[in-house]
């Protein structure tokens, strides 16, 4: 399981326990060509801050991507094993909202210029104790 | 005594040394002597030395007993002292010397005598607060003292105010960061911007990822800008950072905003109000934030700080003279007092702008601002309302909807552009007025010098401009008018809107506003060019909002004016058929 906050170039990418970081780097970058697809065909629904995303990729590597676009361009990307079906619909929602949040909550700080990456360590609890909680 | 001895003999080298050096000469450095003289008497002598001429006598000053002979020299050096009672904190002295900042201080000499003085140190903490206080003043002398410089020494005071907690913030340092606060922001009530923090902490040296991560901790309210409790909880977070504390991952209980320290917000002497007054203008020499607005601020930030717990005054206008007679104290008090109804107006504007979600840091600047204007100039603006009242109809509105609603003025709403006008214009008379009521005349002296350097600034009417400026120079002569040229040149930077409507507004009633327009363009004059452009920008707005109401108006009337014509046509058609009848 991983996620990654990306503003077309990585800010930020944390995974749990799984090793295959560059696997997910990998498929965090390929779907981020499917949420620029979304995004940019969508032309009413602009304001649709949510976009879920979901069976991506291979049905071998068995894990689903769920993204999530801001009014500022940053994709938040969600990888989590298809094997965890624990995770909903509703779960995944709240885990965007509360990544949001955060991420907003980094933003306001004017010491942090956007676009650099995120080393704030408060927004890295939140994801931890989000990722435990998803697992 | 025997700190006070081990102290002397430093004292009498520094003495010695910088006896000569006149006390003013800190006066630019008043700043870093403030800071030094806190963490140590001693080490402000080496410090001084290096920095300042005037910690020398600070040392001194803190030792109360050796104050007698250097009498004298606390006298000149005044500004010293206030230093170390600024940052010595009564209340924890001898716990405060246990502390590890001993081998912090390292870098100074005055370490040792540090320790040597622990035990000189409770008698010292409170004598040193009154020569700060008179410090204070000396240094209020000094227009311009580098910020940056400052905060650095401010660091270095702000040391020594650690109580036995390291995470509590002593009742000096809650001063200080007061007085810090007010340099970046006139009301104590509303909120620093987060970019004008950053700038401000980031003389602080510390690596950025440890001032963000200070950030995070402090803004609670995740707003982007910092309320004052959260500024002093980021400024004492710097200040225990750069003495080598490491950043706590969570905020301490006692460093939350929420956490009122017994007798912290109490009003202070006024010979406390009087140096602290001193020691912001000092600070805060490049102040975008009105700097001669902050001397009055200091006045009346402390009463403002009361303020904020009588938060239930409401209009501030009307209530600003009745307040004033009230006062008990003395006259900068009184302003002070005039502030107070503004605070609590401005608190209650900036409760609602703090609520606000994330967006806020886009309005809170000018929130500020049009609360800086507020509280420098509450008196007045009841008497220039009424001035204003009789100019222009359109003032009378403004001022009802203003003095109804002192926060909504400081509102970007449309309605800022009915309001700016008559509030704008009332202050200015009754700052001239207040001249009286500022007592210092050191500020007079600053504020002369402060003055020719806001006179270059050229935001409003140069013709205003020069005319308010001639008639404050001349004002600067006397020294009690020079405070009223203060208290222009603060408000004027804390009305940097009011100041552009009036102008502006004024062009339709120029007589009687051109003193205090002139007044005002002196204070806009006095803003730093940053603000200029903002106040630029709302004045236009105002200006639009006011041509957009004006020219509703007219088409209403012409609207008007058509149907009556109507009607006259009617009426004489009609009269026309019976006057054949009546001929015939």
């Amino acid at each position: 399981q991983s996620l990654c906050v990306h503003l077309n170039y990585p800010l930020y990418i944390r995974s749990v326990p799984t090793q295959g970081e560059l696997k997910f780097h990998y498929t965090v970058h390929t779907s981020l060509d499917v949420v620029e697809e979304k995004i940019s065909g969508v032309g009413k629904a602009l304001a649709d801050q949510r976009e879920l995303y979901l069976g991506l990729l291979y049905p071998t590597e068995d894990y689903k991507v769920y993204g999530y676009v801001t009014n500022s361009k940053v994709k938040f990307v969600i990888v989590v094993d298809s094997s965890n079906t624990s995770l909903r619909d509703n779960e995944i929602r709240s885990m965007f909202r509360k990544l949001h949040n955060s991420f907003t909550d980094v933003m306001c700080n004017p010491f942090y210029n956007p676009g650099d990456p995120i080393q704030s360590k408060a927004f890295d609890s939140i994801v931890s104790t989000m990722m435990v909680q998803a697992c | 005594m025997a700190a006070a001895q081990a102290g002397l003999p430093v004292r009498l080298e520094s003495v010695a040394g910088e006896l000569p050096l006149p006390v003013f000469v800190g006066i630019t450095n008043e700043l870093e002597m403030r800071y030094p003289n806190h963490p140590s008497t001693n080490e402000s002598q080496p410090h001084i030395l290096g920095s300042l001429t005037g910690s020398a006598p600070h040392p001194p000053a803190d030792r109360p007993v050796l104050r007698h002979p250097d009498t004298s020299m606390d006298k000149q050096e005044a500004w010293s002292p206030p230093r170390s009672p600024g940052i010595s904190p009564p209340c924890s002295p001898s716990a405060y010397r246990s502390y590890p900042y001993g081998a912090q201080r390292n870098g100074t000499d005055t370490l040792l005598a540090y320790d040597g003085k622990v035990p000189g140190r409770p008698s010292v903490p409170q004598e040193n607060s009154s020569p700060s206080h008179y410090s204070l003043k000396l240094q209020s002398e000094q227009p311009v003292i580098t910020r940056g410089a400052s905060v650095e020494r401010l660091v270095e005071r702000a040391e020594i105010d650690y109580s036995d907690e390291p995470w509590r913030i002593t009742e000096e340092q809650r001063e200080y960061y007061t007085n810090q606060f007010r340099s970046l922001q006139p009301d104590l009530n509303a909120l620093i911007m987060g970019t004008v923090a950053k700038n401000f902490f980031t003389k602080s040296k510390l690596p950025i990822p440890e001032l963000s991560h200070i950030w995070e901790l402090s803004d609670v309210d995740k707003d982007g800008a910092l309320t004052f409790p959260e500024f002093c909880t980021a400024f004492h977070l710097i200040v225990a950072r750069k003495n080598g504390y490491p950043l706590p991952e969570t905020l301490p209980a006692t460093l939350r905003p929420g956490f009122v320290e017994p007798g912290v917000v109490t009003v202070p002497p006024s010979e406390a109000t009087e140096p602290l007054i001193v020691f912001d203008d000092n600070m805060m020499p490049g102040a975008n934030q009105l700097e001669m607005g902050s001397v009055d601020l200091q006045m009346t930030s402390r009463p403002g700080v009361t303020a904020k717990q009588d938060r239930r005054e409401e209009s501030r206008k009307p209530e600003f003279s009745p307040k004033r007679i009230p006062d008990p104290h003395e006259k900068p008090i009184q302003r002070v007092s005039t502030l107070k109804p503004d605070s609590p107006q401005e608190l209650d504007a900036n409760m609602k702008s703090r609520t606000r979600p994330r967006s806020y840091s886009s309005t809170s600047m000018d929130d500020a601002m049009k609360k800086v204007e507020e509280p420098p100039t509450p008196p007045p603006r009841p008497q220039k309302t009424h001035s204003r009242a009789s100019s222009l109809d359109l003032n009378k509105l403004f001022q009802q909807s203003g003095q109804g609603s002192r926060p909504s003025q400081h509102s970007l709403s449309a309605k800022s552009g009915w309001l700016p006008p008559p509030p704008a214009l009332p202050p200015r008379p009754p700052a001239t007025q207040i001249f009286s009521f500022l007592p210092s005349s050191e500020k007079s002296s600053q504020k002369a010098v402060q003055q020719p350097n806001f006179a270059d600034f050229s935001k409003f009417r140069e013709e205003q401009e020069s005319s308010v400026r001639g008639g404050l120079s001349t004002e600067d002569l006397v020294p009690p008018k020079s405070d009223s040229t203060l208290r222009h040149q603060g408000h004027a930077p804390q009305k940097p809107v009011r100041r552009k409507l009036h102008p502006e507004s004024q062009s339709a009633t120029p007589p009687s506003a051109t003193p205090y327009s002139a007044a005002t363009l002196t204070k806009s004059t006095q803003r730093p060019p940053p603000k200029q452009k903002r106040e630029i920008q709302m004045a236009i707005r105002k200006n639009r909002e006011t041509n957009a109401v004006l020219t509703r108006l007219n088409s209403e009337l012409q609207q008007q004016l058509k149907v009556v014509h109507r009607e006259r046509v009617t009426l004489e058609s009609q009269l026309e058929l019976l006057r054949p009848v009546a001929s015939t």
